[in-house]
C-alpha cells in the first residue's frame, strides 16, 4: 500500500505543470537507455562482436590465399580491413531498424509521446546508441586485424579523417535504418534491412578489386556509396593519396542524411495519426 | 481553477479506416475525484483514453483536457497529464529503477532529482526489493505498480489516465491498485480510469460513464445509475429445461435476464419477503419447478443490461450474494 506522503512530489506544489526536458537532456537520456538495452541484448551483442572476428578470419585465411590485390606491397589483410570495417558497421547500423521498430511496437513510445518527447529525439537516441555500438565493433575489427598482421601506415591526421568518414557512414546508414524501422510493422521486415546492409559492400572494391568483376557491374560497383567509403578508408589507412574519395563519401552521407532525417520523422508522425 | 472541468469533450469522433470507433462522445469530468469509463471489450475505452491523452488525434469534435485543447495545445496538455496504458509501457530489460530514472529525466528532472524521485516511488509502490532487477522478472502486479509509478515521475499530474488498471491482476494486487487510485484522488489528482469491472467502478468512482460501441449510454453516480433499474434482482434457477420453459411462460413481466443454458431467469423485485414469496407462489405453486433462488443487489451489470440489452460478461459469472435453497 503506497504511503500517502510519497505519491506526490517532495518539493513541488500540487499540479504544477511538469517541467520539460531540454532537447539535449532528452537525447542524452534516450541514448543512455538505448545503450543499456543494447548491452543487455546478448544475441545482438555477441553477433556484433563475433561477426568482425569471424569475417576477418574468413577473408584472411579462407579467401586471402586465392585473392591478389594487384599491389605486392599490400598484404590481403591490409587490403581487406576497410571492407570488413564497412561490412560490420553496415550490420551494426542496420540493427537500428530493429531497435527502433521494437520500441514502436511496445507501449514505451506512447509513454514518451505523452511526455512530449518527439520522434526526432527518439531516433537520435537510437542512432547515437548505434554509433556507440559501432565504435565497439570497430575496435574489435582493428584489434583482430592487428593480430593478423594488419599494419596501417596512416598519419594521425589521416587516421582521424578515416574515423570521420566511418562515423558519417554509420550515422547516415543508422538514420536510413531508422526510416526502415519506422515504416515497417514486423520485426522480420526490420531485420531484413540488415541483410541489405550486409550485402551492399560485396559489389564494391571492399573485398576484391572492381576490375575483376564482370563488366556490367563496374558502373554500380565503382560508384555506389560504399565504394567511396571503402576507397577513402583504404587510402587514408594505408597512407596513400585519397584524392576526392573522402569528399565523395561525405557527400553521399550528407545526401543520405538529408533524406533520412525528415523521412524518419515523417514516418513516425504518420504512424501516430 | 476549481470551476474548470478537468475534461471536456463535445462530439468526439474517431475512426480507424472504415471502422467508426467513437461515434459522437460528449463528456464533462469535473476536476477532482475518480471518473470511470465503463464498457465491455471493444466499446472504445482505449481509443477514448488515447484521444484524451493526446496519443491519437480526434477526427471530429472538441476535446479539452486540463484546460487546453488536445489538438491545438498538445504540449500544454502533455505537461499536465500522465497516462498508464492498457499494456505496460516499460522496458523489460531495464531495472525498475532505471525505468523510473529514464522517465524522470525525460520529464525534465535533473540527474539527482530523477534519482531521488525514482527511489521515492519505488518505496511508496512497494518495489524497493525489486528495484534493481530487470522488469522482465516482475510479476503482473509488480509491473502494474511500476507502470503507475512511472506516470508519477514528473510529480502529481492534474489528470491521470489509467486504462484498465486492474485487468489481469489477482485480487490482492487489485486492492492495492484501488488503494493507490483513491489516495491519488485524495491528493487532488483527477483520475480518469477505464474498466470492464462494474464492481470496480462502483467501488472507486464518484461518477461513471457507460460506453457501448462508441456511444455513451448512461452517465451518473453509481447510485443514480442503480436507481434506473430495480433495487434488487431475484434470480431463479429451474430444475430442468422443461421447468425453465414453464417458469418463463408463467412470468407475466419480461425477465431482466434469461439464460436457458444455466436454467436461470432474473426478475426485478424490491426484495421484500412478501413480494418474493408472492412471486414464488405464483410461478411455482406446486414447488417442483424451482431448484433455488437468489436475491441480489442490483449491480452496475444490471444497469448495463437494462440500458443496452446486452450483458457485459457471459451469464453465470455473477457473484452470488444471498442464496437460498428453494
Ligand atoms: N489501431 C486500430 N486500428 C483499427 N481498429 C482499431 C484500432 N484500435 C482499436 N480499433 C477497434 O476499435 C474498437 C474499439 O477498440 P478499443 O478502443 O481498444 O476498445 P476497448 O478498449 O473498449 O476494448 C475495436 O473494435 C477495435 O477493433
Ligand atoms: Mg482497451
Amino acid at each position: 500500500m503506497p504511503h500517502s506522503h510519497a505519491l506526490g512530489p517532495t518539493r513541488a506544489a500540487p499540479h504544477r505543470p511538469a517541467p520539460t526536458a531540454g532537447p539535449l537532456a532528452r537525447v542524452v537520456t534516450l541514448t543512455g537507455r538505448c545503450v543499456r538495452l543494447s548491452a543487455r541484448n546478448l544475441d545482438a551483442l555477441l553477433m556484433s562482436l563475433a561477426l568482425p572476428v569471424l569475417l576477418m578470419l574468413v577473408f584472411v585465411y579462407l579467401f586471402g590465399g586465392a585473392i591478389t590485390t594487384g599491389d605486392p606491397a599490400t598484404s590481403y589483410v591490409t587490403y581487406v580491413v576497410p571492407g570488413v570495417l564497412v561490412l560490420c558497421s553496415g550490420y551494426g547500423a542496420a540493427l537500428t531498424a530493429s531497435t527502433l521498430n521494437g520500441d514502436l511496437r511496445s507501449g514505451v513510445v506512447d509513454r514518451f509521446r505523452s511526455m512530449d518527447v518527439g520522434g526526432t529525439a527518439l531516433v537520435g537516441g537510437h542512432v547515437l546508441a548505434s554509433l556507440a555500438r559501432n565504435a565497439a565493433a570497430t575496435a574489435a575489427v582493428l584489434l583482430v586485424a592487428l593480430l593478423l598482421g594488419f599494419r596501417p601506415r596512416a598519419s594521425l591526421g589521416a587516421a582521424l579523417a578515416a574515423a570521420v568518414v566511418l562515423l558519417c557512414y554509420v550515422l547516415a546508414l543508422s538514420w536510413l535504418a531508422a526510416v526502415v524501422g519506422a515504416l515497417v510493422s514486423t520485426p522480420e521486415a526490420a531485420g531484413a534491412f540488415g541483410f541489405v546492409a550486409l550485402f551492399l559492400p560485396y559489389p564494391s572494391s571492399a573485398f576484391v578489386p572492381v576490375e575483376t568483376m564482370p563488366g556490367w557491374l563496374h558502373g554500380f560497383a565503382g560508384h555506389q556509396p560504399v565504394t567511396s567509403v571503402i576507397e577513402s578508408l583504404r587510402a587514408l589507412l594505408l597512407g596513400a593519396p585519397a584524392g576526392a574519395s573522402p569528399w565523395i563519401a561525405l557527400a553521399w552521407c550528407a545526401v543520405l542524411l538529408a533524406l533520412s532525417v525528415p523521412l524518419a520523422s515523417l514516418a513516425l508522425a504518420r504512424r501516430h495519426r | 481553477m476549481s470551476e474548470e472541468a478537468a475534461i471536456e469533450v463535445a462530439g468526439l469522433l474517431k475512426s480507424y479506416g472504415d471502422t467508426e470507433v467513437l461515434r459522437g462522445i460528449d463528456l464533462r469530468v469535473p476536476a477532482g475525484g475518480v471518473h470511470a469509463l465503463l464498457g465491455p471489450n471493444g466499446a472504445g475505452k482505449t481509443t477514448t483514453v488515447r484521444v484524451l491523452s493526446t496519443l491519437s488525434g480526434p477526427d471530429g469534435g472538441v476535446v479539452r483536457v486540463a484546460g487546453h485543447d488536445v489538438r491545438r495545445e498538445r504540449a500544454a496538455v502533455r505537461r499536465r497529464i500522465s497516462v498508464t496504458g492498457q499494456y505496460a509501457a516499460l522496458d523489460e530489460q531495464q531495472t525498475g529503477r532505471e525505468n523510473l530514472w529514464t522517465f524522470g529525466r525525460l520529464r525534465g528532472l535533473g540527474r539527482r532529482a530523477a534519482r531521488e524521485r525514482a527511489a521515492e516511488l519505488l518505496g511508496s509502490f512497494d518495489l524497493r526489493e525489486a528495484a534493481d532487477r530487470a522488469v522482465a522478472t516482475y510479476s503482473g502486479g509488480m509491473r502494474r505498480r511500476l507502470d503507475i509509478a512511472a506516470a508519477l515521475t514528473g510529480g502529481r499530474p492534474r489528470v491521470l489516465f489509467l486504462d484498465e488498471p486492474t485487468t489481469g491482476l489477482d485480487p490482492r494486487s487489485r486492492r492495492t491498485t484501488w488503494g493507490t487510485v483513491s489516495e491519488l484522488a485524495r491528493q487532488g489528482v483527477t483520475v480518469f480510469l477505464t474498466t470492464q469491472y462494474l464492481e470496480e467502478a462502483d467501488h472507486l468512482a464518484g461518477r461513471v460513464t457507460l460506453l457501448d460501441r462508441g456511444r455513451i449510454v448512461a452517465e451518473g453516480t453509481p447510485a443514480e445509475l442503480k436507481r434506473r433499474v430495480a433495487a434488487r434482482r431475484l434470480e431463479l434457477t429451474a430444475v430442468s429445461p422443461t421447468a425453465h420453459q414453464e417458469l418463463r411462460r408463467r412470468l407475466d413481466v419480461a425477465p431482466l435476464h434469461d439464460d436457458p443454458h444455466g436454467l436461470r431467469l432474473s426478475v426485478a423485485t424490491d426484495g421484500t419477503a412478501a413480494a418474493v414469496r408472492g412471486l414464488l407462489d405464483r410461478l411455482d405453486p406446486t414447488a417442483d419447478l424451482l431448484a433455488r433462488f437468489d436475491v441480489l443487489d442490483a449491480s452496475l451489470d444490471d444497469v448495463f443490461l437494462a440500458l443496452t440489452g446486452r450483458a457485459t460478461r457471459p451469464a453465470g459469472t455473477r457473484p452470488k450474494e444471498t442464496g437460498h435453497a428453494a
